[in-house]
């Protein structure tokens, strides 16, 4: 492929994904609303909001470095359409991938969550340095449990590290009882990842003033939307193509993969609505002591054919 | 010494709708020191009372606390009565009764609901909030407002309330019952929410009892005490109805009292609402003789004060307010350090603080010269200056 190819690629999935992400966010909010006995936003409502960010004005505080501080929602933003791009040119041109990709989608995925942290020190806020201490623990608590989990899709693959073949997309059913502990490992550090209620302790709004983002306004907030919304399209979509089949190109297949996506929203919506915020220490200890060996346990079974 | 880094809660801040202040101290997420700073909301209250005549004084107590806007009233009526040695009738006090649970009930269910979202859990506080409804609805039925309900004066009681309202009172508080058990069940049963609540925020029955905690924040830390049934007015002591207490003091017990309360007022509305008898509402009182009394009343926070001193006139000389709240923020002294910022958040809620009923005026002093250093002119120019600077920069 040559460049121009490249830079297409990724403009147009960093662009539907966006659109996707967006939508997503609605569909989390409607559901949540509808969870509530609230009628919830009309179905542009999150581009609105964005859109209305963009027109208003960004303050910098004071005490903030600048540069870091405007650039890092950016970078996050970028990273996750690069992910997106390698995960839809995975699903949809399987012959195309290239040895190795699923460590680099594993390696951009962390790009998010350090630039929130690095963002929020940057802004030289008490709350956001505090909000930024906990995104740090946070990472290293999901971390573990989400490479074991990545860990058992790959030795079900026959040690394939590439998501675009065929042998690795789906390799990895439901029915055996490694797959499902990844899966519901993966899960869990999907909402983690998130940042999503009960793991949303970096922004807590009120015990912290949404932490790593409160001194955040105008246009680099709605970065952040823009970014949450994309992770939002994206997490789900890894799952579905390490784990749970990926796309077939027939129309049940493509059925299926939405059926599957949606699946996945709505349980991140329904843990987020049903759940009160975890403590740092309870979130270490849960993610440490509760999954990491079940993740042990399932690369084990996973070795041994189970 | 470990390096201490410095929170602020507060002058505003998501956790309350109020303005407070609350300087934690932490070393890492630990908060090692807390300063309780309030009197950003100071009404004078207490004074433009002794400019309202008698009659008048009750809608303005109201506005003391949008929440405990029966409590209060009630409170100031009993002291006044008191003074004037009224036999208030009997149906009266039943009517007074009923508001004040429906009330509780609709404060309990707003601090459920408030608990919930600072914990991150808003379906509770969507849910905690709808349940509440019906007794909003009760109490517009009862009194004609959802807030402010200008239903007590001195002597009885304003609006007596039809026997086919009493019906839909109990209509509207027995349809809520199997949902506030649901919700009740849901909370105590939650081990998420035990993982939150229970060991955070402890407040030991000594240091209760030396900070003179009142309300459910005292009964969850094992102090028996309820006005109701210390010291019964209105109708309390002609119903059956009981105390809770928890010993363990943390917020999860606080919780547990107030979700147990609320049923167990929706309880005594039943009973109060079947009971009542018939007759005057109003025993008629044509004027105030010189004097002093107290009155008080167990709000949904705790015992609510109210010191009335009368000369004969038409106005009351002196009027002294103590909210719950005035006893129960201090103990955040006792219940918050050692926890982490996390715990603090529901900590500082545990005891449903109302700032601005609890505001008095505060002067700042200067330390070494022990003169006061604002007076009124001086923040007149404060201000002045600031908004000059502003325009400038514009």
């Amino acid at each position: 492929m040559d460049a121009f190819g490249i830079i297409g690629t990724y403009i147009a999935a960093a662009v539907g994904t966006l659109a996707i992400g967006l939508f997503l966010r609605w569909f989390d909010r409607k559901a949540t609303a509808m969870v509530q006995w609230r009628k919830g936003p009309p179905w542009y409502q999150p581009i609105a909001d964005v859109l209305k960010l963009f027109s208003k004005e960004t303050l910098v505080p004071s005490t903030a470095r600048r540069t870091g501080f405007l650039i890092a929602p950016a970078i996050g933003l970028a990273a996750s359409a690069l992910v997106a791009a390698i995960l839809w040119s995975a699903v949809l041109r399987p012959d195309v991938g290239f040895v190795g990709d699923l460590i680099v989608v594993v390696y951009l995925l962390l790009i998010p969550p350090l630039m929130t942290i690095f963002g929020g020190l940057a802004s030289g806020s008490p709350h956001a340095a505090v909000g930024a201490s906990r995104e740090m623990k946070l990472i290293l608590s999901y971390e573990l449990p989400f490479f074991l989990a990545l860990l058992v899709g790959v030795i079900h693959s026959d040690w394939s590290l590439q998501l675009g073949q065929s042998s690795v997309i789906g390799v990895v059913p439901l029915y055996n009882i490694s797959g499902v502990i990844a899966m519901v490992l993966a899960i869990i550090a999907m909402q983690a990842k998130l940042g999503q209620v009960p793991f949303d302790i970096a922004e807590a709004e009120c015990e912290i003033m949404s932490g790593v983002y409160a001194e955040y306004s105008g246009a680099p907030l709605a970065i952040i939307f823009l970014g949450k919304a994309m992770m939002l399209a994206v997490m789900p979509l890894l799952l579905i193509t390490v784990f749970w089949g990926g796309l077939t190109a027939t129309p049940l297949g493509i059925a299926a993969f939405i059926g599957k996506y949606v699946l996945l929203v709505v349980l991140v919506t329904l843990i987020r609505n049903t759940n009160p915020r975890l403590r740092i220490d309870q979130i270490m200890r849960f993610f440490w002591f509760g999954l990491a060996p079940l993740g042990i346990a399932a690369v084990v079974l996973a070795v041994l054919g189970w | 010494m470990s390096h201490k880094s410095m929170i602020s809660i507060g002058p505003f801040h998501p956790l309350q709708e109020e303005a407070e202040f609350f300087q934690l101290y932490l070393d890492g997420e630990r908060v090692v020191d807390v300063d309780v700073r309030i009197s950003y909301t100071h009404r004078g209250i207490e004074k433009l009372d002794e400019s309202k005549t008698f009659d008048q004084v009750p809608f303005v107590v109201e506005r003391v606390c949008g929440i405990c806007s029966a409590s209060h009233p009630l409170a100031y009526i009993q002291a006044v009565e008191e003074i004037a040695h009224v036999k208030v009738p009997e149906r009266a006090l039943y009517l007074r009764t009923i508001v004040n649970e429906l009330a509780r009930i609709h404060s309990h269910l707003l601090w459920v609901g408030l608990a919930g979202h600072f914990l991150g859990y808003n379906t509770v506080f969507m849910w905690a909030w709808k349940y509440r409804e019906p007794t909003m609805e009760a109490l517009e039925i009862a009194t004609g407002s959802r807030v402010n309900y200008a239903n007590c004066k001195i002597g009885g009681v304003r609006r007596d309330i039809t026997d086919e309202h009493l019906k839909m009172i109990d209509r509207l508080v027995t349809g809520t019952r199997g949902d506030i058990e649901m919700l009740t069940g849901a909370v105590i049963d939650d081990p998420v929410l035990h993982a939150r609540l229970k060991g955070v925020g402890v407040l030991s029955k000594a240091d209760a009892y030396a900070y003179g905690a009142c309300g459910p924040t005292g009964r969850g830390s094992g102090m028996p005490i309820d006005v109701r049934r210390d010291d019964p007015y209105a109708a309390y002591d002609r119903l059956d109805w009981n105390m809770f207490v928890e010993e363990t003091g943390d917020v999860f017990a606080k919780a547990k009292i107030r979700l147990l309360e609320v049923l167990e007022s929706i309880k005594i509305i039943k009973q109060a609402v079947h009971d009542i008898p018939g007759g005057e509402i109003d025993a008629k009182v044509e004027n105030i003789p010189a004097g002093e009394a107290i009155g008080h009343v167990e709000a949904p926070r705790g015992e609510t004060f109210h010191y009335v001193r009368s000369d004969g006139s038409n106005y009351p000389v002196r009027h002294k307010i103590r909210a719950p709240s005035y006893n129960n923020v201090p103990t955040f002294k006792a219940s918050c350090i050692g926890a982490d910022i996390s715990d603090v958040a529901i900590t500082l809620a545990s005891v449903d603080p109302c700032y601005s009923c609890t505001e008095r005026m505060c002067t700042a002093v200067d330390a070494e010269s022990g003169k006061e250093m604002f007076d009124f002119a001086q923040l007149v120019k404060l201000s002045q200056e600031k908004t000059e600077r502003i325009r400038k920069q514009i």
